[in-house]
C-alpha cells in the first residue's frame, strides 16, 4: 500500500495543512509520497523531503501548474495515481478544487474532509454542518480523500530525509488561465493553525469595533475570526469567516464576541478545546457548547479582558 | 447563451436534525426540506445572467425524489425558464449525480453550468467538479463573481488567503459561494405562473448512466455532545479560570 499526498505549500515551503495530511496517512498506513506540483517548487520539495515519515516526494516543476489550476494539476494527479492505493489532499480551497475532478476521472465516488481512520478503507466525516458523523467504506481501487486538518494532529516538520524525484509530466489542457489573486495581508498566526482564536459576530456593530479585538488578539497571540453574519455585514474580509461554509478551527482557546452561535458557525468551531463566549444575550445559543461564558456588553468585557490578561 | 443549473433538495438550513435511533441515517420524516441554499445563489445567478441578456434559457435540473419538483417549481417561479428532473429513488453520491448531469449536459448542450458549491446535507463539495471532469470543462469553483468577457468567462473565486480570478473558456462548469448575490423571493403571480411552465421527467436507465457508487455509509452517528460550561460573572473570574482551571492562557 502506497499513499500519494498532494501537497498544500505557501511562501516557497509545504503549509501546515500538508503535515496534517500525512499525518492522517500515517494512520492508513504504507509508504508515504508526497506530489508537489507548482512552478518554481524546488524549495517546497525540499521542505515536503524532509517531513518526518515520507518515503518520496514527487516534484512537477512546470508552467502548467502555477496556481494549482485543477484543469492541469487533476490530470497529472490521475496519471500518478494509478501506482497508489490512495491519494490525500488536505481539505484546503486547492484541496477542495481539485480533487472531486480527480476522483470523477479515476471513476471513483470521493470521501471529502475525513476527521478520522478507521481502517485503510474506511473513515469517519461529518454531514448537515457537523450535526451527525458518518462512517464511510470505500471499494475504490484508488482511494481518493480529502482531509479535515483539525481532526489530525500535525507530524513533526523536520527528521524525515525522503529521496526527491522529478515528474516529467505536463499537462497543459488550456482551458483555463490565473488572472490575479488578491491575498488579504495579516501578521497574525494563519487562522486554521493559530493556538488561539478570537472571532466576533454581528455585535460588534461594525468594522472600527473590530479593532478591540486584533488588540486582544495580539496580545493573546491569537488569530482574529468572523461570523458569516460579520463579514456580510463587510466587516471584515471573508476569508476570515468560520463555519460549515468558512474556516473549520479547533483551538486550544476560541472566544466568541458579539456570536449568537448558530448551527452553521458551531460547525467551524465546536471541537475546539476551550470555547469562551461573550454575549449580552444570555439566551444566545452559543452559551449551550461555551465552557465558560460571560453575560456583558462586549464593549467593555474586550477591553478589561485585554488589559488584564 | 443556454444555462444549466443543478438544485438539490435538503433539509431545511434551520433545522436541527436527530439522527435516528438505529444509526442507519439522519431522520428525515416530517422535517422541512428546501432547495438547498447554495442552489439558490445559482438560480438567482443565472436569472440575472438572463437579465443581463447573456443569458436566453436557463434549464434547471435536480437528480433526486418525485418530490424534488417542489424545489423545481420554486426555480421556475425565480425566473428559469423549463425544468428537469432526473428521477432516482435513493440518495445518490455525488459521481453518481455528475454522470446523471453529464447526459443532461450532452443533451442540452449548455454553454454554461451552475451548481452550488456544496450541499448543506452531505456537505461533499464534489458534484460541480466532477461534472467539470466528466465533460472535460474548465472549473470555476468557489465563485463571488461571474463576469462573461467576449467567449471567456471571468470568474473571482474565494480561496483561502482572499480572493482568486481565473478566466475559463466556455462551455465552463461553475460552482457559487455564498458571497455570489443575494437571492430574491418567488412572488405569488410567478409562483402561479410556474405551474404552467414546462417539467420533464426522466428515468436515469434512459440517460444510461449507472448510479452505483464505491462509497457506503456504515453508519451515521450523533457528534460527541458537548456540554454548556459555566456562567462567570466578571472579566475578572473568566480570565483566573482561563488561567488556573483551563490552563490556556
Amino acid at each position: 500500500m502506497t499513499i500519494l499526498v498532494v501537497a498544500e505549500y505557501e511562501n516557497g515551503a509545504v503549509a501546515p495543512a500538508t503535515l496534517n495530511t500525512v499525518a492522517a496517512a500515517a494512520k492508513i498506513g504504507g509508504d508515504i509520497h508526497v506530489l508537489v506540483a507548482g512552478q518554481n517548487v524546488g524549495g517546497v520539495a525540499e521542505s515536503a523531503a524532509k517531513i518526518a515519515g515520507v518515503a518520496k516526494v514527487l516534484v512537477a516543476d512546470n508552467a502548467a501548474y502555477a496556481h494549482a489550476l485543477p484543469e492541469n494539476v487533476a490530470p497529472l494527479i490521475v496519471e500518478l495515481a494509478k501506482g497508489y492505493s490512495h491519494v490525500l489532499a488536505p481539505a484546503t480551497s486547492n484541496g477542495k478544487n481539485i480533487l472531486p475532478r480527480v476522483a470523477a476521472l479515476l471513476d471513483v465516488d470521493q470521501i471529502s474532509e475525513i476527521i478520522s481512520v478507521e481502517s485503510a478503507d474506511t473513515f469517519k466525516r461529518p454531514i448537515y454542518a457537523g450535526n451527525a458523523i458518518a462512517t464511510v467504506q470505500s471499494s475504490a481501487a484508488v482511494k481518493v480523500i480529502t482531509v479535515r486538518t483539525t481532526g489530525f494532529d500535525a507530524v513533526a516538520a523536520e527528521g524525515g530525509s525522503a529521496a526527491v524525484e522529478a515528474v516529467a509530466a505536463a499537462h497543459n489542457t488550456g482551458i483555463s488561465a490565473f488572472v490575479g489573486e488578491e491575498l488579504a495581508k495579516s501578521d497574525r498566526p494563519e487562522l486554521t493553525a493559530a493556538k488561539i482564536v478570537v472571532s466576533g459576530g454581528r455585535g460588534m456593530g461594525n468594522g472600527d469595533n473590530f479593532k478591540h479585538l486584533y488588540s486582544l488578539a495580539d496580545k493573546l497571540g491569537a488569530a482574529v475570526g468572523a461570523s458569516r453574519a460579520a463579514v456580510d455585514a463587510g466587516f471584515v474580509p471573508n476569508d476570515m469567516q468560520v463555519g460549515q461554509t468558512g474556516k473549520i478551527v479547533a483551538p486550544q482557546l476560541y472566544i466568541a464576541v458579539g456570536i449568537s452561535g448558530a448551527i452553521q458557525h458551531l460547525a467551524g468551531m465546536k471541537d475546539s478545546k476551550v470555547i469562551v463566549a461573550i454575549n449580552k444575550d444570555e439566551e444566545a445559543p452559543i452559551f449551550q457548547v461555551a465552557d465558560y461564558g460571560l453575560v456583558a456588553d462586549l464593549f467593555e468585557a474586550v477591553p478589561e479582558l485585554e488589559k488584564l490578561v | 447563451m443556454k444555462v444549466l443549473v443543478a438544485v438539490k433538495r435538503v433539509v431545511d438550513y434551520n433545522v436541527k436534525v436527530r439522527v435516528k435511533a438505529d444509526n442507519s441515517g439522519v431522520d428525515l420524516a416530517n422535517v422541512k426540506m428546501s432547495m438547498n441554499p447554495f442552489c439558490e445563489i445559482a438560480v438567482e445567478e443565472a436569472v440575472r445572467l438572463k437579465e443581463k441578456g447573456v443569458a436566453t434559457e436557463i434549464v434547471v435540473v435536480s437528480v433526486g425524489p418525485t418530490t424534488a419538483q417542489e424545489q423545481l417549481r420554486t426555480a421556475l417561479a425565480l425566473g428559469a425558464d423549463r425544468a428537469i428532473l432526473v428521477e432516482a429513488a435513493d440518495e445518490l453520491n455525488s459521481l453518481a449525480v455528475a454522470k446523471a448531469l453529464k447526459a443532461v449536459v450532452d443533451k442540452e448542450q449548455p454553454q454554461l453550468v451552475i451548481l452550488g458549491k456544496q450541499a448543506i446535507d452531505s456537505d461533499n463539495n464534489q458534484t460541480g467538479q466532477m461534472l467539470a471532469a466528466l465533460t472535460g470543462f474548465a472549473q470555476g469553483t468557489f465563485a463571488s463573481k461571474v463576469e462573461v468577457a467576449g467567449d471567456k468567462l471571468n470568474v473571482t473565486r474565494e480561496i483561502d488567503g482572499g480572493l482568486q480570478t481565473v478566466a475559463l473558456n466556455l462551455p465552463a462548469i461553475v460552482t457559487t459561494d455564498l458571497r455570489l448575490n443575494e437571492p430574491r423571493y418567488a412572488s405569488l403571480p410567478n409562483i402561479m405562473k410556474a405551474k404552467k411552465k414546462p417539467l420533464e421527467t426522466i428515468a436515469p436507465d434512459a440517460l444510461g448512466v449507472s448510479l452505483t457508487s464505491t462509497n457506503k455509509t456504515l453508519k451515521v452517528e450523533a457528534p460527541a455532545a458537548r456540554s454548556a460550561g459555566i456562567k462567570v460573572k466578571s472579566v475578572a473570574e473568566l480570565v483566573e479560570k482561563l488561567k488556573n482551571e483551563a490552563k490556556v492562557i
